[in-house]
């Protein structure tokens, strides 16, 4: 029910937007989100967009893991 | 963002994570509960529960917004359905679940019941059908309510109604905590409902119960992170709330969706499943909205005296964590996915369904 999946906006018209996920295209609101911009990643729940995924946030977390001695996925065992 | 995915699946931090959480020595063993049925299947899925140190235990809370609906509310759904000819639109986990009948049963007798995506396609079958009653049976936690309440600032044709099933998660933590049996060391929080709501409700709540939190996503290296930070502070003693999903939640949550969500609804006691009428903790319309609450439109109230479940069914004690779903008798056994007694059994989401669909393994 809360499941929300990333997918990218490739078109915005007033409240309606239409994102990508793998090539799949569908419509979606963007009655809950601030100025988006195609291109944006989105969680899309229930056919609304319900927040702009902030990639800098993300390539931080996965820095910090680095940082952490998390391995990433290139470092040998 | 090439690609939004992959790097939270990584093999390698998975391994880091599970390393480094096997590392910190705790001086008795550690409960975290997580309230979110996204969490539940994602953690079967990937197995996180098989990657945990022994020490710790991961209990699924009242996380699934259909399990949690009472019979009541879907006896009324399929009473609009059959009695009253409306078109009854809902979400697909909804049909299936048991009641006095079930949606899919109306179905059967003749009930016009659609499954539909979200509030946004209802509004659609309203305006496509001017001629006939279409009633969307909203059910959800914060971060559906606010698309519902979208729905409704949009203004939906007059044709249009709601049978309203929404509920709060801080409520419910707080009725939790009052379960003599529960014995709890810290929440994991879920990411979605606080891409809405933001964090503040939770570090209120973490500073009453002097429990740590952690605000985690859906992939294998969220989760882990998620519970890697919170064991942190389990094991040192800390009480606050940290947010291992920072690409979606920010602290304030998302303003516009609290804006109208509060615009749209008041809240409301509810009846959970498993925890009783909990204060607060449902929506209802405000009063310049009061026209399309379904109920009074068509002149339909719950019935008081349905039972909480079926006989035999453990629903309420699993969605609160008392027992697991092997403890119950009916488990795969009289209920399984293709014929649910419960609630449970039936949502993706749900902690029985999971269970039987994963099959988890501990690494003990
Ligand atoms: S296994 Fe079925 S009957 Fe038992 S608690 Fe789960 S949903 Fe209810």
């Amino acid at each position: 029910m809360c499941l929300a999946i990333p997918m990218q906006l490739t078109a915005i018209d007033g409240p309606q937007g239409v994102v990508d996920t793998g090539g799949v295209s569908c419509d979606i609101r963007l009655d809950l989100v601030e100025t988006p911009r195609v291109g944006d990643y989105v969680l899309v729940h229930a056919g609304y967009a319900i927040t702009v995924l902030d990639e800098a946030e993300a390539v931080e977390t996965l820095a910090l893991l680095t940082e952490l001695g998390v391995m990433d996925p290139e470092s040998p065992e | 963002m090439s690609d939004v995915l992959e790097p939270f699946r990584d093999p390698g931090r998975l391994r880091g994570l599970t390393h480094r959480l096997c590392n910190l020595t705790p001086s008795k063993p550690i409960a975290f509960m997580h309230v979110c049925g996204t969490h539940e299947n994602a953690i079967g899925r990937f197995g996180i529960r098989s990657l945990v140190p022994r020490w710790l235990r991961v209990i699924a809370g009242p996380g699934c917004p259909v399990c949690v609906c009472p019979p009541a509310e879907i006896d009324a759904a399929a009473r609009l359905s059959l009695d009253h000819g409306v078109i009854l639109a809902t979400f697909g986990d909804m049909v299936r679940v048991p009641g006095r009948i079930s949606l899919a049963e109306a179905r059967a007798r003749g009930a016009d019941v659609r499954v539909v995506r979200g509030v946004h396609d209802a509004v659609r079958l309203a305006e496509r059908h001017p001629d006939r009653q279409v009633v969307m049976f909203a059910v959800g936690f914060e971060t559906t309510a606010c698309t519902t309440a979208a729905a409704v600032a949009a203004r939906p044709p007059d044709n249009f109604t709601l049978l309203l099933a929404h509920r709060l998660i801080p409520p419910a933590l707080h009725a939790l905590m009052e379960l003599p049996d529960l014995r709890l060391d810290g929440f994991l929080l879920p990411g979605h409902a606080t891409t809405v709501t933001g964090t503040a409700d939770y570090e209120a709540f973490a500073a009453a119960t002097n429990l740590p939190a952690a605000v985690a996503g859906f992939e294998p290296v969220d989760i882990l992170l998620g519970l890697e930070r919170l064991a942190t502070l389990a094991v040192h003693g800390r009480v606050e709330v940290t947010n291992a999903y920072a690409r979606a939640v920010r602290p304030a949550g998302n303003p516009r969706a609290i804006g109208i969500t509060d615009k749209v609804f008041e809240p409301t006691d509810a009846p959970w499943r498993g925890l009783g009428v909990i204060p607060g903790s449902g929506l209802s319309l405000r009063e310049p909205y009061r026209q399309l609450d379904a109920l009074d439109r068509f002149g339909v109230t719950l019935d008081p005296d349905l039972p909480e479940s079926f006989p035999g069914c453990e629903c309420g004690r699993v969605m609160v964590g008392l027992v697991e779903p092997e403890d119950c008798p009916l488990f795969d056994n009289a209920c399984t996915p293709s014929s649910p007694r419960g609630g449970c059994m039936v949502s993706l989401e749900g902690t029985c369904h999971s269970r039987f669909v994963y099959r988890e393994v501990r690494n003990d």
